[in-house]
């Protein structure tokens, strides 16, 4: 694959990066808000436009639109959550954190979709100009089961839109769970079956599993994956049913982040850290494992990563690909590139600051 | 009218932001005053409630408001208001 002129957006504890690869090097080409935390960035495929979401210690979190590849920045207008709207600590909710910005269905380019804290799903319909709360997964009972993890309140960091049907909508929760919708957002139904949540009394409940991120598969949007708190999941029937997919004795299990091949539904990497209550790199190894085989057998590739004393982390939206090179940043600045669909790794940079999402302009 | 000053921090993202004379008997009148200025500068002060935001501080003379959720202080005619951000980072 022609590798030159990608170009990659990063959201990082002291700002927004865009690199692009010229000639064989990546470089930093732009570097907007300095000093500002980004909690989430995104090159929106059907517009063009560049969206950054703001995680400012003093002005609250923002979000911010750029026609031009970040040369220049308008401040957009936040959503609000309706006048009256508690949270399950029975606090009012103030959108305090936007975990992801999604797209919707291509054959509605102007949708725009935002997953908050306090667990809130906000959905634009015409290209950001305005969102509005999506009610019905607000108001779904279940959601008094929700709670915050690392954070204070729940939080919705994963929107998936089936490419066969514009109206069959995923999120997932963390922590809550994954939800379906079939009608657009009219309502919603938990799929959480098969799943484990070893933190709960009833592990095997309907609501408050940990999806740290949920996937689908374009090739087969039946195929869903879930690098989850307690395990690697994977469903081959729309979410009706989850399998676990962890290696059993292998790193492949706790993490963050999980992806899924473009034309192969069976093939998926993550990258393993040592779990929740350390949240380290694995044996202070950092790797990335890929299975080809649904989850049944795993591979850890290491070369070009650092194989001790390394601490590194990846967030849930801090690996992506692009045809065969895959890019991850870490929780220490650490910024890695591999070309061959992640067998081996080479350092663009150890200089960075931590990063939150990795996501490539399409 | 009070006068109010502001920190550099916000001009960031309000380039035109300009010390000087607001109307206002009240922070909540004057943060509505702003806001009519500098469209969305409000929402950099409070939250979505209309709380001042917790690592903002407004102070009046060299007094830190009290109703931090009301922003019921009063504001005199021949007074001076700061809108700092609160000392954090790393």
């Amino acid at each position: 694959m022609e590798t030159k002129n990608l170009s990659v957006v990063l959201a990082t504890r002291k700002g927004v990066l865009i690199l692009e690869k010229q000639s064989s090097r990546w470089e930093i080409i732009n570097h907007s808000f300095p000093g500002i935390p980004i909690s989430y960035a995104f090159r929106h495929p059907y517009s063009g436009v560049l969206w950054a979401a703001l995680d400012s210690d003093h002005w609250g979190a923002k979000l911010q639109r750029s026609d031009d590849d970040g040369k220049s920045w308008q401040d957009v207008e936040m959503p609000k959550y309706p006048e009256g709207a508690m949270t399950n600590a029975d606090t009012p909710a103030i959108l305090s954190y936007i975990w992801t910005i999604s797209e919707g269905h291509a054959e509605r380019p102007a949708d725009i979709f935002l997953g908050t804290e306090p667990g809130g799903l906000f959905y634009s319909k015409d290209g950001g100009k305005s969102f509005a709360l999506v009610k019905s997964l607000w108001d779904d009972p279940g959601r008094s089961q929700w709670f915050g993890a690392g954070r204070d309140h729940p939080g919705l960091h994963s929107v998936v839109v089936d490419p066969r049907d514009a109206n069959h909508i995923y999120i997932g929760i963390s922590v809550g769970g994954v939800y379906e919708s079939k009608d657009g957002g009219e309502s919603w139904v938990p799929k959480n079956k098969g799943l484990i949540a070893e933190y709960l009394p009833n592990q095997n409940a309907e609501v408050g599993h940990d999806p740290h991120l949920l996937v689908m598969s374009p090739s087969n949007p039946d195929v869903l994956w879930q690098q989850n708190h307690c395990g690697i999941f994977v469903s081959r029937d729309g979410s009706e049913n989850w399998e676990k997919a962890s290696e059993e004795s292998g790193p492949a299990h706790f993490g963050f982040p999980v992806m899924v091949d473009p034309t192969n539904p069976e093939t998926a990497w993550v990258i393993p850290g040592v779990s929740d209550e350390v949240r380290m790199a694995v044996d202070g190894a950092l790797c990335v494992s890929r299975t080809e085989d649904g989850g049944k057998t795993w591979t850890a590739f290491r070369e070009g990563l650092p194989q001790e004393n390394c601490f590194d982390i990846v967030f849930r939206h801090g690996f992506d690909q692009m045809g065969d090179v895959l890019m991850f940043g870490t929780t220490t600045g650490n910024l890695f590139v591999s070309e061959n669909r992640g067998e081996s790794w080479e350092l663009i940079s150890s200089f960075i600051p931590p990063v939150y999402s990795v996501r490539f302009m399409k | 009218m009070p006068e109010i000053k502001f920190t550099n921090h916000l001009k960031r993202f309000f380039p035109a932001l300009t010390n000087g004379p607001i109307s206002g008997h009240t922070i909540a009148e004057v943060v509505a005053a702003l806001d009519v200025a500098y469209p969305g500068l409000s929402a950099y002060i409070v939250d979505e409630h209309g709380k001042l935001r917790q690592h903002v501080n407004i102070f009046v003379g060299e007094d830190m408001i009290e109703d931090r959720e009301g922003l019921s202080d009063k504001v005199n005619e021949d007074e001076r208001m700061y809108i700092f951000q609160a000392l954090s980072g790393g």
